[in-house]
């Protein structure tokens, strides 16, 4: 059984303001992904490509037009509570602007505790020593629990929100454009870290960008979407294999790793 | 000054902020942008970049002063005000925040030239063909629109295009397709590349990519912690990087392709 599987799934946004309904948009139409345990799954795609809505969907931020999602075989809108609670542990999300995602009068500490109280059985004391636990885990010094987010870097506080995702023990992370805002260097450390940490704890990524280069480095399979369909699925091996005019685009939109290679990018 | 000035140069530029000036933001800074020639500016963020930028216009933010150096264009000393927008034009990151939502792109242009003291009947035929240099085929459409009327790519191509109205022979282009998608941030560069030839502009190219930076430079500057740590061709510094923060930036910008710094 899948961990997460979304089904047909459809949905449109519309704006009403006071002079009516704007025309509707389609986001996702009919759109099919499963996620197993402990793999990684790239979903790449151009701005505006659905690939975000969907993300959104997988871990119910949102509800589907059409369509549903399934949580180990169940219907997201008919968990029971108790199975509503493990689908929020096991299932938690990493956003590209961390400074948006996180409360700005909350220090580090109190974010990264905040999952911890209401998605764990954990007293205050085991909450402090796991906080601390996870701040090593992503390699931050234990004296930045208690600054705000003002007073950290942009760097440093994507990395207390990739602590706050992995606090209650998650199954799968949605990691939409997490790494993107990062500097290179940065990126990369965040990169070998989310691989060090599946490694110990079997967590299942989907990684959510418009960067091919971060899925070949990272995912075991990549999904290309465009205008709200997914139209081609690869194993991240085969990326020479792309085949849909969308996926191309993608592929040619990379930037050269050396100057002499300008020709080649064109 | 002459008419087409060869040579934009910085010249030991400090930045300070804090009371009296005491915190050194960017320090003894020396750069020179020659005409057809692409300069890239690359750090980590905060190292200083667009400071820099901000200071070669004269737009440094409240609280933050130039405390030294001087800017000079093909030698003679210039006040950054009497330059910007004539000698040197600017295009942003974000180009949704870059437009006043208010105001159509004809405003927007015709308030650059005035800005600027070009008079309208000289720029006005030249408008439609600056936007249509720039891939906007439509120009009398576009003319018409609201900035939330258009995408991310059609803003940023709307900027370049009134960056060459002003005829400027040079650019500072501070992160220019940091936030665009990635097929159009391709189109924009393969853009860049080709009004560069075109105009022989001398182009400041502010990024912390270096994938844009293989893409269109050809000279590359690097700046820590506020200060120049080194300065030389493309060719060098992707191949033969001397300084350890160039190599660290370079040695993970080629890691994401699965490649490694040579030795």
């Amino acid at each position: 059984m899948s961990l997460l599987r979304a089904e047909n799934v459809a949905k449109h946004y519309q704006t009403y303001s006071l002079v009516g309904a704007s025309a509707s948009r389609m986001a996702l139409d009919g759109v099919s992904l499963s996620i197993e345990e402990g793999e990684t799954v790239g979903l790449l795609g151009r701005s505006g490509c659905g690939k975000s809505t969907l993300a959104r969907l997988l871990c119910g931020l949102e509800q589907p037009g059409q369509g549903q999602v399934f949580y180990r075989g169940d219907d997201l809108r008919h968990l029971t509570r108790a199975q509503r609670r493990a689908f929020r542990r096991d299932v938690q999300m990493v956003f590209q602007d961390s400074v948006s995602a996180v409360d700005p009068r909350f220090d580090m500490r109190a974010i990264i505790a905040e999952p911890l109280r209401h998605l764990t059985d954990l007293d205050a004391r085991a909450r402090e020593a796991r906080i601390r636990e996870l701040l090593e885990m992503v390699e931050l010094p234990a004296a930045i629990a208690g600054m705000l987010p003002s007073q950290v870097s942009g760097g440093q506080l994507q990395r207390v929100c990739i602590a706050r995702a992995l606090a209650p023990r998650p199954k799968l992370i949605i990691l939409d454009e997490a790494v993107s805002d990062l500097d290179v260097h940065l990126q990369a450390s965040a990169i070998a870290l989310l691989a060090k940490l599946q490694k110990s704890e079997g967590i299942a990524y989907l990684f959510v960008t418009h960067d091919l280069r971060l899925t070949e480095r990272f995912a075991e399979r990549v999904v290309v979407m465009d205008a709200g369909r997914v139209v081609e699925e690869v194993p991240t091996g085969s990326l020479a294999a792309f085949k849909h005019p969308a996926s191309l685009l993608l592929k040619d939109a990379v930037l050269p790793p050396l100057p002499e290679m300008r020709a080649a990018a064109q | 000054m002459s008419l087409t000035p060869k040579h934009f140069t910085l010249e030991n530029l400090t930045i300070a902020t804090g009371v009296d000036n005491d915190r050194l933001l960017v320090e003894d800074l020396s750069l020179q942008l020659t005409r057809g020639r692409v300069l890239a500016l690359v750090g980590a963020s905060g190292s200083g970049k667009s400071l820099s930028c901000s200071a070669a216009l004269g737009v440094l933010p409240p609280g933050v002063a130039r405390i030294g150096g001087r800017i000079l264009v093909d030698g003679e000393v210039r006040p950054a005000e009497m330059l910007r927008g004539r000698t040197v034009a600017t295009i942003m990151q974000n180009p949704r925040s870059a437009f006043n939502p208010v105001k159509t792109m004809r405003e927007h242009v015709m308030e650059t030239l005035t800005a600027i003291g070009r008079s309208r009947r000289d720029a006005e035929g030249k408008i439609e063909a600056a936007l249509r240099e720039v891939g906007l085929d439509e120009p009398e459409a576009v003319l018409g629109l609201y900035p939330f009327e258009m995408s991310g790519g059609m803003l940023q191509r709307m900027m370049i295009a009134i960056a060459l109205l002003s005829e400027a022979p040079f650019l500072v282009a501070d992160e220019p397709t940091t936030d665009l998608d990635v097929v159009v941030q391709m189109r924009i560069l393969a853009l860049l590349e080709g009004l560069v030839r075109e105009h022989d502009l001398g182009v400041l190219l502010v990024t912390h990519d270096m994938g844009v930076v293989a893409r269109l430079a050809d000279d590359v500057a690097v700046l820590d912690h506020g200060r120049l740590v080194e300065t030389a061709s493309v060719d060098e510094i992707f191949h033969r990087p001397k300084h350890h923060v160039t190599r660290m930036l370079v040695g993970a910008h080629l890691a994401r392709y699965g490649m490694e710094l040579a030795e």
